[in-house]
């Protein structure tokens, strides 16, 4: 499942642009290749982030995995609900499941960003 | 190119997620760790562990030369009976842990890690040749014969009902850690071990290579009712963890001597001799540097292979995690440590190193989980 309207990164995120602000989560793949989410680490509020460097972790059973930011910028919320509950992760990775909220200073970064297309055949490629 | 099962084909229609483990290729899920996890806890599981290597060691010296090569007394052995145990090198240093199943006077089947096989292999041979050259031309074959069983183990508090539904074998007169011979479905001679790495009551099926299929499918279908779930490598180490079984490559290794990975129980001192025996006793009178312990994370995070244990707001370490999870059943970050011996009494208070943050822990006891219905654990 990959959502029309949103920007990709190679490393599995998606961010859902709304004016300068953007919010960022994993994909359906991605919560599909970790198998059930167990944790989530997220920065905090106000902390400073630049594009394509981690942010945060997920782990499932097996495995750790970092965050990626998909832009540069600071942190005005974060999803404690998947903090308190990573499951939500694996049930609804572009709803409830969210991860961070970012205000952006390069907004340009956007650009570099997969399209949902692009995002499709990257996903298809690794099958 | 990896090795696969006679089970692959249910694999890939079971939708397994097949990855690679030490050379095979195995499903490490179908549905996911969790719910497999705890549909073995709660009814019964089924997972293919056809990797696991199987030697037989036979002949009138058979006995005689596993009390050489294993730490545990196989002596006590009765035909019918199983026995965990493990090989040290000279050193003292586990080559591997594995279970004796006694099938005669002379014959005797040896079960070891599917990636230790051979490794494992090659060290007995090598004891064999040395055995041979102080007794010269003796009765005893030690031959590999992983190639001609698979093993399904059928695990959980069904899994008697389930299986004796397939089988004319008595099941109930089969004891914890005691097997039988005989035949599954119309003509599959098995034997059948009531073994198992999951703490549940449970079985162990070896099984003739090529009959793995037709048995994996009817426990399939006998245990629909209770709602049987194929299991994958995922929940196997969730579920040996939460019962701090030891896993090879994990807890034991080979710079690991038995007293300090706690198999002082299978370490019997007292036969005259057996490979490693002088380097352990060595290690006994020294005290062991060194004790494996169950954790338990007292704040949020997931302890990992590697990470490494401190005293509170102390720089130097005093351990290192060998296995950890989020716990299925207890929904708790645990772990098994090789702690300094001076720090591993149960209720200290310890941190762990999470990617650079200190999460506070303690030692804790262990089994981390007993199943409910079973009084006491072997």
């Amino acid at each position: 499942m990959i959502l029309e309207n949103l920007k990709y990164t190679k490393d599995h995120e998606w961010a859902n642009v709304e004016g300068k602000n953007a919010i960022v989560g994993i994909t359906h793949h991605a919560q599909e290749a970790l198998g059930d989410v167990v944790f989530v680490e997220l920065p905090q509020v106000g902390s400073k982030l630049e594009a394509h460097k981690t942010f945060g972790v997920v782990e499932s059973i097996k495995a750790v995995s970092d965050l990626f930011s998909p832009v540069s910028g600071t942190v005005l919320e974060i999803n404690s609900a998947a903090v308190n509950d990573p499951a939500v992760v694996n049930t609804d990775p572009y709803g409830s499941g969210w991860m961070i909220k970012i205000e952006m200073s390069n907004p340009s970064e956007l650009d570099s960003l997969l399209s949902a297309a692009d995002y499709k055949k990257l996903v298809e490629a690794t099958r | 190119m990896l090795k696969r099962t006679a089970l692959h084909e249910e694999h890939l229609s079971l939708k397994g997620r097949l990855i690679d483990f030490g050379g095979w290729e195995l499903p490490v899920q179908y549905s996911g760790v969790i719910p497999e996890h705890l549909a073995c806890r709660s009814s019964v599981g089924i997972f293919d562990v056809s990797h696991m290597g199987e030697f037989f060691v036979e002949g009138n010296f058979a006995k005689r030369f596993l009390n050489i090569l294993t730490l545990n007394d196989v002596s006590k052995l009765d035909i019918g009976q199983a026995q965990y145990s493990a090989i040290c090198n000279e050193r003292g240093y586990l080559v591997d842990d594995l279970v004796i199943y006694r099938r005669g006077v002379d014959r005797f089947m040896v079960v070891v890690n599917a990636s230790n096989t051979a490794k494992d292999f090659r060290h007995i041979k090598s004891v064999q040749e040395s055995f041979e050259s102080k007794f010269g031309s003796i009765d005893l074959w030690v031959t590999d014969e992983s190639a001609r069983f698979s093993q399904i183990a059928l695990q959980g508090r069904n899994a008697e009902t389930i299986l004796q539904s397939i089988t004319e074998i008595p099941l109930k007169k089969i004891k914890t850690y005691w097997f039988s011979e005989g035949i599954l479905l119309d003509k599959i001679q098995t034997v059948v071990a009531r073994t198992g790495y999951t703490g549940e009551d449970g079985f162990e099926l070896y099984i003739p290579w090529l009959d793995a299929p037709r048995v994996w499918r009817a426990l399939l279908a006998a245990g629909e009712k209770f709602g049987i779930t194929p299991c994958g490598l995922g929940a196997r180490d969730t579920l040996r963890l939460e019962m701090s079984y030891p896993l090879y490559g994990h807890e034991l290794n080979e710079s690991t001597g038995p007293l300090e990975a706690g198999l002082g129980w299978i370490t019997k001192l007292y036969k005259e001799d057996f490979v490693g025996k002088s380097a352990i006793l060595k290690m006994k009178e020294c005290g062991p540097r060194r004790k494996l312990v169950g954790i338990k994370l007292l704040d949020r995070g997931i302890p990992r292979q590697g990470y490494k244990l401190y005293l509170p707001s102390q720089n130097e370490s005093v351990g290192e995690i060998s296995s950890g999870t989020q716990s299925p059943s207890l929904s708790q970050a645990i772990g098994i440590a090789h702690v300094h011996s001076m720090h591993a009494g149960v209720g200290k208070k310890l941190e762990i190193d999470i990617r650079g943050k200190r999460i506070p822990a303690v030692i804790c006891e262990t089994p981390f989980y007993r199943p409910p219905y079973q009084s006491k654990l072997k």
